[in-house]
């Protein structure tokens, strides 16, 4: 007997309407392009070019061969968050307690995904800068909560305003979301910067949650810690991991500092749904954290050398780059040339071989920008600016 | 300022005037003020590069040499240690601590060829009381650089 029509169900999307919604990827497509070609060089990597130093992998390695495999407790092992809280005592004087505050999470990805999922309800608003990583709005969107965006621009070093912060606060606030050093814009946030936006954040009773991950990255400068800030030590929640300072990208290890109650409702999820990082990549942790600043002293300087060639070689092309002091990214204006930000990073890929990042994969404030990481051999930056000059002499504007 | 262009000239010594200036945000004009003062003081020593000569089939023969001497009364090991780095085989002299006093890196053609420096120069040489002599089998690493090529691991080419 044929099933009557009046009771067929009518058929729905198998994905979940939050995830339709999402903004997909904005380089999938340059990705599959430089795929199918020979001779790129790529400036368009988010990770350092070291591999991560020897002794850090023996340890991690040793360990497998004395067969530590196994689940760890919940929060993280116990020597690692000893060695974490001596860490973030030594650094910056600040004293969490590693029983009850501090988890430590597969990369600061998850730790900034818990927070939001352990913090927002429905339609709570996290204020955060245009441009930024791409994972802040998308974490914010997928735990139900409003991304809100603030401007910010060149002429001010991409630092965001705490004036801007506050016109944007409502009564469904729930927290200001910043990560600097920054990714893309390379930007630094200064002290006096760092506590304006605390004091908008004590006003309102904010949370603020500060992804530092690139905190050791930092050229003529010294990073602030926004925990440090006279009474933000609560009301912060820190992110920081080991990827970028100890180039430990794959081995997905971060953390996220912050008060019991809200530590202990992040660990709540992460129980059910990681139930821990990856033990090799806590114990490699835990080397770097004790043997590792050597290593990390090295890579900076590195850095700092290819940072003044990039900086100097797009402005000597004419494509204007205020000075980024931090991360590994430049991030130049491509107006000069009158071409959107995917237009440019398409052009220059096909004509000559050069990947980059659109700016606007970042935000609508990233549009007429290119994000350059200069974390690749001298070698290649030069090539780069090189073949770079060349596309901007044939396209530039009259 | 010095010590920034010191490094990165160790590391690449092909680099030049104009890329250093870049990558210590210095003018090319004081760089190479600095690095001609430099050459003139002896802290830059000379300009090296590091061949693979396995590769060009063009053999050589090291050898590690531990050298015992009895220390002269005034001058310690100096003057012993100049009359052996004065051989052209002895290509690196070092006097370290431990079971003996002076290490020599003697590099010849071949085994006979050093073996010979160690037995007629070397040994006789006043002040030289004994030689124990490693032959080097195969150079892994030399001066920081791996000579035998690391597999180039590949990172994702674009990454947010």
């Amino acid at each position: 007997m044929a099933i009557s029509t009046r009771h067929r169900r009518k058929r729905q999307s198998p994905t979940s309407q939050q995830v339709r919604q999402l903004r997909p990827s904005g380089i999938r497509k340059y990705f599959d392009l430089i795929a199918s070609m020979e001779g790129v060089i790529t400036l368009g990597v988010g990770e350092p070019d070291f591999a991560t130093p020897w002794h850090i992998r023996e340890a991690a390695i040793y360990s497998l061969e004395k067969g530590y495999t196994m689940y760890t407790s919940n929060l993280g092992m116990p020597e690692l968050r000893q060695e974490l809280s001596r860490y973030l005592k030594d650094t910056y004087n600040l004293t969490y307690d590693p029983a009850t505050e501090l988890l430590i999470t597969t990369g600061v990805s998850e730790a900034l995904d818990l927070t939001m999922r352990a913090t927002l309800d429905p339609g709570d608003e996290v204020i955060m800068p245009d441009p930024c990583y791409v994972s802040y709005s998308a974490c914010v969107a997928l735990a139900t909560g409003k991304p809100v965006m603030v401007p910010t621009d060149p002429e001010n070093n991409f630092e965001i305003s705490a004036a801007d912060i506050e016109a944007q606060v409502t009564d469904k606030t729930k927290a200001i979301l910043i990560g600097y050093p920054a990714n893309p814009t390379g930007a630094v946030m200064t002290r006096d910067k760092l506590a304006e936006i605390a004091e908008v954040a004590q006003r309102h009773g904010l949370l603020i949650i500060s992804d530092e991950i690139y905190a050791r990255l930092v050229y003529g400068v010294e990073h602030t810690c926004l925990a440090t800030l006279p009474g933000m030590r609560e009301s912060t929640i820190l992110l920081g991991g080991f990827s970028k300072a100890y180039a430990m990208t794959g081995w997905r290890i971060g953390y996220a500092a912050a008060n019991p109650e809200i530590t202990a409702a992040m660990t709540k999820i992460h129980q059910y749904t990681m139930l821990c990082a990856p033990i090799m990549g806590q114990i490699a942790a835990v080397e770097a954290l004790r043997s590792g600043e050597n290593s990390v002293a090295e890579m900076v300087e590195e850095y700092n050398r290819r940072r003044l060639v990039m900086v100097k070689g797009l402005n000597d092309i004419g494509l204007s780059c205020f000075e980024p002091r931090g991360a590994f990214y430049a991030f130049p204006s491509i107006k000069s040339t009158g071409m959107s930000s995917e237009e440019f990073t398409e052009k220059l890929l096909l004509e000559e071989k050069v990947a980059v990042v659109p700016g606007s994969a970042f935000g609508q404030c990233g549009e007429g920008f290119i994000r350059c990481c200069y974390a690749t051999p001298l070698a290649n930056i030069e090539e780069a600016l090189s073949r770079m000059k060349r596309f901007v002499g044939k396209h530039k504007r009259a | 300022m010095l010590k920034d262009i010191l490094k990165i000239l160790e590391k690449d010594a092909r680099t030049t005037t104009k890329q250093i200036a870049a990558m210590t945000n210095t003018p090319a004009t004081e760089v190479a003020g600095i690095i001609k003062q430099a050459e003139k003081d002896k802290t830059i020593v000379k300009y090296k590069t590091i061949i693979n000569w396995d590769k060009v089939g063009n053999e050589q023969v090291w050898a590690l040499i531990e050298v015992k001497v009895s220390p002269q009364r005034d001058v310690g090991f100096d003057s012993i240690a100049e009359r052996i780095y004065r051989f052209k085989e002895a290509r690196t002299v070092y006097l370290v601590s431990g079971t003996y006093d002076l290490l020599v890196l003697a590099v010849g053609k071949t085994m006979h060829e050093v073996a010979n420096f160690v037995s007629q120069k070397l040994a006789p040489t006043e002040g030289v009381n004994g030689t124990v002599t490693h032959f080097v089998l195969k150079r892994y690493k030399e001066d920081g650089e791996i000579l035998e090529g690391e597999e180039e691991v590949k990172r994702q080419p674009v990454t947010l």
